[in-house]
């Protein structure tokens, strides 16, 4: 092993020094995905958390399944709760998780077959890449669930396995509570292991519930 | 004369058990795929899940496979410290049933009951 001169390994040192300095006192920036089924809302809370803490880019929202077909990324947000802690995190919205796709699904909605295949093969490739990203670069999970469904669904149960299996920390979010069906005590009893929150994304209605469950559940 | 109907595959615990997870996958998505249904005697882990979206998605294809419809019943956790100690694992896995999604429907899915309809090609 070559000799390094003295001052070079002094240098060194003093950087390493420096580096676990840094890392010591640097505020920890987590990766928060936020999962769940098609149509769940998961673009319009990342949308809205992007418009009231930073200034990113916000993603397209419709009623057509998969209108997400990419992880979406939105980095340093830094929500504070009112208490004064806070977090900061990068929000990675993800696809809606499924275990089947069929282009003719888009065609229902007027699209023409091109575009929906187009639309389909997208949608596969989005949903397999949110699978990977759980396995690997996630730190915890905001789950959405529209509380006017079966929060029974077996994606449900198995996504929230997955995400019980990796241990991350997972906070549930029961929404579309502005609709008259919503039952958010559906989603309690069905995951009573977990913190569940109903929100509205659309009208905001207790997001702000959402924000101090994130604090305490993601810091 | 050629039989018509839909072919369904039960497979063992002791089968399964005998498996490695990638082999597994492998073994269910080639079933599916041919259009069998598929009952696993126990299901999968959540890392296997997990692979099993994941693999679909990557089979899907434009007027061919469109992906597997998937049931069990909710795991069960393991009651007592020995038990876990013994077994390694914190959940029994519990019966599965999976289908090409454009042949097998679910019906009703309770904590004891999985009632599905299966349709041939």
């Amino acid at each position: 092993m070559p000799l390094l001169p003295v001052r070079t390994m002094n240098m060194g040192l003093s950087q390493t020094f420096s580096k676990i300095l840094a890392n010591l006192f640097q505020k920890k920036t987590s990766r928060i995905g936020i999962y769940g089924p098609p149509n769940a809302g998961k673009t319009t809370l990342a949308n809205r958390i992007a418009r009231e803490w930073s200034t990113g880019q916000e993603g397209m929202v419709s009623e057509i399944p998969h209108e997400t077909r990419r992880a979406l990324r939105s980095e340093n947000i830094t929500i504070t709760g009112a208490n004064g802690k806070s977090i900061t995190i990068d929000i990675v919205d993800t696809p809606g998780v499924t275990t089947k796709i069929d282009y003719n699904e888009f065609i229902e909605y007027g699209i023409a077959r091109d575009e929906a295949i187009d639309r389909a093969r997208e949608a596969t490739e989005g949903v397999a890449e949110a699978m990977h990203w759980l396995r690997e670069d996630i730190d915890g999970v905001i789950y959405m669930i529209d509380a006017t469904a079966d929060p029974f669904a077996q994606v449900n149960i198995m996504m929230v396995g997955i995400i019980e299996s990796r241990k991350l920390p997972v906070v549930i979010a029961a929404n579309k509570t502005d609709l008259p069906d919503a039952s958010p005590q559906r989603i309690r009893t069905a995951f009573p292991q977990h913190p569940v929150v109903p929100i509205s994304c659309l009208t905001g209605t207790k997001v702000e519930e959402l924000y101090e469950e994130m604090i305490r559940t993601f810091r | 004369m050629r039989m018509q109907g839909v072919q369904i595959d039960l497979i063992s615990a002791e089968r399964l058990v005998r498996m490695p997870s990638m082999e597994k996958i492998r073994l269910i998505l080639d079933l599916v795929r041919e259009g069998t249904i598929v009952i696993l005697e126990t299901g999968l882990s959540p890392e296997e899940q997990s692979s099993l979206i994941e693999m679909t998605m990557q089979e899907i294809l434009p007027d061919g496979f469109s992906g597997i419809e998937i049931e069990s019943y909710p795991s069960k956790q393991k009651s007592g410290m020995f038990s876990r100690l013994m077994r390694g694992d914190d959940e029994y896995r519990r019966l599965t049933v999976i289908g090409p999604a454009n042949q097998l429907k679910m019906i009703r899915r309770d904590r004891d009951l999985i009632s599905a309809w299966i349709s041939s090609r």
